[in-house]
Parts: C-alpha cells; sequence; structure tokens
C-alpha cells in the first residue's frame, strides 16, 4: 500500500468510527428509557458518549469504570443529597462535562468530593459548578488530566470540618486552568504531585490557602489571583517551583501573608503583584531563589525573612509604600539585593546612570526591634521610632550591615 | 467666666496667629486630599500630623498667650472677678479657638471631598475628638507651666520639653522598658504605659481603627479586645478627659494662691 493509501484508509476508519460513536450516544432524560445517570453509565460501551438532558437527578456513588463521556447541555445538576461520594472515575479517558453538583456531604472519616479520579489518566474535567462541597474534585494518583473552567463554591467556616476545592495526592502531569474557587479550607492544595501546571485561576476567600504545595515538585504557577484568603500560598517542602505574574492581594489579617515558602529550594519568584498583604512573602528556610521583577506595593512587611535562608538573589523588584521593606530576624545574610527600586529611598543619582549613588538598607532597627520584642509593635508610627530608625540607617550597629542595595534603582521597573 | 471667655475667645479669633493655624490645616487637608483622593488613606496621614503638631501647637500657644495677657490678667485681678473665672475663662478661650481652627481647617476640606458619602467617617470624627483633646489637654498644661513660672523664657522651655517628653522621650523609655523586661508577660504594662501617655492613647485609639491594626499582630489584639468594645473606647475617652480635668483643676487651685 502506497503512504496516501494508507492515510485515506485511516480517515475513513477514523471518520466511521466517530460517526459511530455519535450514532450510538446515550441520553438520559426524565422521560427516555434511561431514566438515571447511573443506568446511563451501565449501559455505555467503553468510548460512547452519555448525554444527560436538563433536570435534576438525585444520585450518589456513580462509578465510571471505563472510558466514556459524561456531558449535560443543559446543565443538568446531580444532586448528592449528602450521601458522600457523587462522581467516581476509575478508568483512563474519561471527560465530566457541563453539570452542576450539589450536596456532597461532609464526614470525618472520609474525604467524599463531588468527584473523584482514582488511578485514572487522560481524564478531562470541565465546565462544571460545585456548591455545597466537602471536597470538590479530588485526584489520587491521576495522571496527565486536565481540570478547566469548572467554578466551586463552598461554605467552610473551620478548618477542620471543610475539605479543599480541588485537592491532589500522588498525581502528575495535571493541567488546572481557568478555574475559579470559592470559601473552601484550600483552593487548590497538592500532596506529592509534580509537573502540574496552575494557571489563570481565581481563588478566592478560602479559609486557609488559596493554593497549597506540599512535597511537590517542577510545578508551575502563573497568572492566578489569590484574593482575600487566610493566606494566599503556601509552599512547602517542594523543590523547583516556578511562580509567574499572579497577583497576591488583600490577604490581610494579624496572621495572613501573600505567600509562604517553607524548605523551598532552587525556585523561581519572577513578574508577581503582592498588593495589600499583611506579609507580602513570609520566607523560611528556602535557599537558591530568584525574585526577580516583582511589585510589592502598600503590604505590612513586604519581605520577612525568618532564618536559614541562603543564596536568595532580590533583582529589579519594586518596593512601594510598605511599612517595613524587609525584615531580618538575624545580623547574618549572604542574600543579594540589588538593583531593586525602593519608594523609601531618598540618595541622589549625579552620575545619571539610573542607579543611586549611596546604598538603600532596606532592614529598618525598628523592624528588627519588633522581631526581638513583639510587643514593642505597639510604637510604630511614633516619633521616636522614626528617630532611631533614622539614625540607624545612617550607621548601622543592629541590623545586618551587609545587607544592602548597593544600586538601588531611581526609577520604578516596568 | 463666660464674658471672660468670649472675649479671650474673639481676642484670639481676631489675631493673626489663629489665621494662620487654620490656613494651615485647610491647606494640608486640601493637599492631602488632592495629592491622594482616598480618604481612609489621608487619615493615616493626618494623624500623624496631629499626634505631633496639635501637642506642640497647643502648648506654645497656651504659654504665649498666658505671658502675653498678663498685664490684662492683672488688670481684670483687680476688678471683682472671680480668680478661678479669669483663669478658666482664658484657658477655655485659647483652647476653644484652636479646638476651632482644627475642626474647621480639616472638616471643610474632607466635607467637600464626600466625607458623608465615605465609610471613613467614623476613624474622622475620631481623629477630630482625639485632636480636640489634645489641644484641650496640652493648653492646659501649658497654662500650669506658665503659672508656676514668671519667667518667660523658663516656662517656654518648660513647656518644650514637657511636649519633647511626652512625644518622643517618653516612648523612648517605654521602647527601652519593653526590651528590657522581655523575658516578663509585658501586655497589661504596654497597656498601662499607654494609657498614661495621651499621645501614645490616641495615637493607639486611631490605628486600632485603621486597617493598619492588623500589623500589630497579638499585641494588637490585646489592644483590640480592650479598646475594641464601647467600655474600653469610653474608658479611654474617660482617661483624655482625666488629663484635661486634672491640669484644669491645677490651674484653678493654683490661681487661687498665687501672689501677684
Amino acid at each position: 500500500m502506497t503512504k496516501a493509501a494508507l492515510f485515506r484508509f485511516l480517515f475513513i476508519v477514523l471518520i466511521s468510527f466517530s460517526f459511530s460513536n455519535g450514532f450510538t450516544q446515550i441520553e438520559v432524560c426524565k422521560t427516555c428509557p434511561i431514566k438515571t445517570i447511573k443506568e446511563g453509565i451501565k449501559q455505555a460501551k467503553p468510548h460512547q458518549k452519555v448525554i444527560i438532558k436538563a433536570g435534576v437527578y438525585k444520585e450518589h456513588m456513580l462509578i465510571i469504570d471505563k472510558p466514556l463521556t459524561l456531558i449535560t447541555t443543559e446543565k443538568a445538576t446531580i444532586d448528592g443529597e449528602n450521601q458522600g461520594d457523587i462522581i467516581q472515575i476509575f478508568a483512563d479517558s474519561v471527560t465530566i462535562d457541563g453539570f452542576q453538583i450539589i450536596h456532597v456531604g461532609s464526614s470525618h472519616t472520609t474525604d467524599y468530593s463531588a468527584i473523584r479520579v482514582d488511578k485514572a489518566a487522560h481524564f478531562l474535567i470541565q465546565n462544571l459548578e460545585l456548591r455545597k462541597i466537602f471536597f470538590g474534585v479530588m485526584l489520587a494518583k491521576a495522571k496527565h488530566g486536565t481540570i478547566t473552567n469548572i467554578k466551586v463554591y463552598g461554605d467552610a467556616v473551620q478548618q477542620h470540618n471543610s475539605g479543599n476545592a480541588i485537592h491532589l495526592w500522588h498525581s502528575h502531569h495535571i493541567l488546572i486552568d481557568k478555574n475559579e474557587l470559592y470559601k473552601s479550607r484550600d483552593g487548590i492544595y497538592l500532596e506529592f504531585s509534580d509537573d502540574c501546571i496552575i494557571s489563570n485561576n481565581i481563588s478566592r476567600e478560602n479559609i486557609r490557602y488559596g493554593l497549597h504545595f506540599m512535597f511537590s515538585n517542577r510545578d508551575e504557577y502563573r497568572n492566578n489571583t489569590f484574593e482575600n484568603n487566610g493566606a494566599g500560598v503556601a509552599v512547602m517542602f517542594s523543590k523547583k517551583i516556578t511562580m509567574i505574574d499572579n497577583h497576591f492581594q488583600y490577604n490581610w489579617g494579624s496572621a495572613s501573608y501573600g505567600l509562604l515558602l517553607k524548605e523551598i529550594n532552587d525556585a523561581e519568584i519572577i513578574g508577581n503583584t503582592f498588593q495589600e498583604n499583611t506579609i507580602g512573602i513570609n520566607v523560611e528556610g528556602s535557599n537558591r531563589i530568584n525574585y526577580k521583577n516583582n511589585d510589592f506595593r502598600s503590604n505590612g512587611w513586604a519581605i520577612k525573612v525568618n532564618g536559614a535562608c541562603y543564596n536568595n538573589v532580590f533583582i529589579q523588584n519594586n518596593f512601594l509604600y510598605n511599612s517595613f521593606d524587609v525584615s531580618y530576624n538575624s545580623k547574618m545574610n549572604n542574600n543579594s539585593f540589588n538593583e531593586n527600586f525602593w519608594s523609601g529611598y531618598t540618595g541622589y543619582d549625579l552620575d545619571k546612570d539610573g542607579l543611586g549613588d549611596i546604598p538603600y538598607r532596606p532592614v529598618k532597627l525598628f523592624s528588627y526591634v519588633v522581631n526581638r520584642t513583639p510587643n514593642t509593635i505597639i510604637l510604630m508610627r511614633s516619633l521616636f521610632v522614626d528617630i532611631i530608625d533614622f539614625s540607624e540607617s545612617v550607621s548601622p550597629a543592629f541590623t545586618p550591615d551587609n545587607l544592602m542595595d548597593e544600586r538601588p534603582l531611581m526609577k520604578q521597573v516596568k | 467666666m463666660l464674658k471672660i471667655l468670649k472675649y479671650s475667645f474673639f481676642d484670639l479669633i481676631r489675631s493673626r496667629w489663629s489665621y494662620v493655624y487654620l490656613a494651615f490645616y485647610l491647606l494640608l487637608g486640601f493637599v492631602l486630599l488632592f495629592l491622594n483622593n482616598d480618604l481612609s488613606k489621608a487619615v493615616i496621614t493626618l494623624m500623624n500630623v496631629i499626634i505631633i503638631l496639635v501637642p506642640l501647637i497647643g502648648t506654645i500657644f497656651g504659654v504665649m498667650y498666658y505671658y502675653s495677657s498678663k498685664e490684662f490678667t492683672e488688670l481684670l485681678l483687680a476688678q471683682p472677678i472671680k480668680r478661678s473665672s479669669i483663669f478658666i475663662g482664658q484657658y477655655l478661650g485659647v483652647a476653644l479657638s484652636l479646638v476651632m481652627s482644627l475642626v474647621i481647617g480639616l472638616g471643610l476640606p474632607f466635607i467637600l471631598y464626600g466625607l458623608f458619602e465615605s465609610a471613613a467617617i467614623w476613624d474622622f470624627s475620631l481623629l477630630l475628638v482625639t485632636g480636640a483633646m489634645l489641644t484641650l489637654i496640652f493648653t492646659a498644661l501649658a497654662f500650669n507651666i506658665a503659672l508656676y513660672n514668671e519667667n518667660k523664657i523658663k516656662g517656654f522651655s518648660y513647656a518644650i520639653l514637657l511636649w519633647l517628653f511626652l512625644a518622643v522621650i517618653y516612648d523612648g523609655l517605654f521602647l527601652l522598658s519593653l526590651i528590657l523586661f522581655e523575658e516578663y508577660p509585658l501586655d497589661k504594662f504596654t497597656l498601662i504605659a499607654t494609657v498614661f501617655n495621651p499621645i501614645d492613647l490616641s495615637r493607639i485609639l486611631i490605628l486600632l481603627k485603621l486597617d493598619i491594626s492588623a500589623l500589630l499582630g497579638y499585641t494588637g489584639a490585646i489592644f483590640n479586645q480592650f479598646f475594641g468594645t464601647s467600655l474600653g473606647l469610653i474608658s479611654a475617652l474617660g482617661m483624655l478627659t482625666l488629663w484635661v480635668i486634672l491640669p484644669v483643676w491645677n490651674i484653678k487651685s493654683k490661681a487661687q494662691k498665687k501672689d501677684f
């Protein structure tokens, strides 16, 4: 057979295959022969399409153990009546599309979820609306899947009896894109999950974290917005995480922060905006991290370094109107803070090379004192504090004397 | 007393300095709001001004007025008027004209920029109330100093020293004691030390009302627990009132005994 003939043959096979699929799809509705989704799934052959018509289906424990597509174009509702897991996926190549899923029901011993994917690959979960959930989408040992365009509206009040909107456990190569996650415990939670991409999501008003990494490596998140969460994003015990162009904003409260880094190595933090968080970035035990082109705007503390942080590079960031730019709790420093723009910089640039001629010291004496004796924060904005800050900036005695920006920028980084 | 109050008040209102003071606040208010239209941010900046400048101006004006109207006071003393009404009247005249300059000077720009539709109205009124209280307190303290010192230079320097102590040195001692005794539970001590300085008390009262209170962390939470309740707010304002009443009472008793 020639090459062209082979292609023609393949083409015909493909066409007929798709047609056969199209003609043998299964319809589920209140007046159809098949009235329940469970029955529809049972009757479907592998790779068949099950179409659900409009209506409310009071079902739970829908077990999908063969590759198929479960779709509604009329926004059918699946009501779990608080009985536990609603959809369980155990097979590869499953698509769930277009539903509203409500009433998962909570438990203190089992992680009930609206959709559970267990040891499956190549799934596509999209265009869903989840309400009154415990866990939203739960992936366990899943891989190569996509979760896109789902909206999760949780009603979490306390951490111990609420679940996460999207929960990944031992999963890898997952794409989580364009989702909106409200009021769960964590917006997205990754545990032992590598090589995932999390992009264009909005995570808001979650009571713990907007996004939470645990023991997960080589993941990337970009273009997400984390707003008004207990804390924006927590990255813990993970390596090689890339964080690009995210917005961390309004995570405001006495124990809130935009981004928490704990035991993180070799990460890239580029082009993010931190606005009006109590603490922009809280760093602990994190090494070899590059902070570049980030904007820190009107935070309480822009960066709070709690020790054991080595070889980090801060370059070309904008520090704008933060109460404290950088806070350190020791005199040791081997991180570099060069070529940043600091709104508190009062130096001059005589040779007009765009770099200030005298170095800027971002650690104020008062922030050092507060770290040592937290009670002293009560003297914030007192005239005396301004005076000692000024005298310390002239000749540092308590703050790390090598912690300074030797080439502060005169203009903001665009 | 009312007649003397009225006389002092209108005398001051006609004077150049009240206008300068009023114009200063008007300018400050307008410039702040022009540079940044956000009312609540302007309140924070104003707080910094109020807790430093209002006490300073109150003390200086008080001392200055007492010394400059000394001859007139002596003339009044020759008349059949109660001593307490002469001095209290003069004190109230100075203090109220300063309060009026403050309230009009700051209130006008904020009202023009839409204070009544803004959520910042409570913060702003608290700011004005504490500003007024600080004026009353520091003018009274200034009158006390002037009554005790015939020598003008001495009086002035004591007045400045008093301001310096309460605005700067007190906080320094406060900070130092917090660091020295950091191993002890300090929550009650911070609370008490704050209450005993009217400037610190005003600063904390305003800070707690603003977003920035989240930065105060654990200590802030304790303060919020205390001042956040209506009882706490009332006791704080009561403390400020006490700071007015005690010096005024002392003015009265000292004036009664003083030999002119």
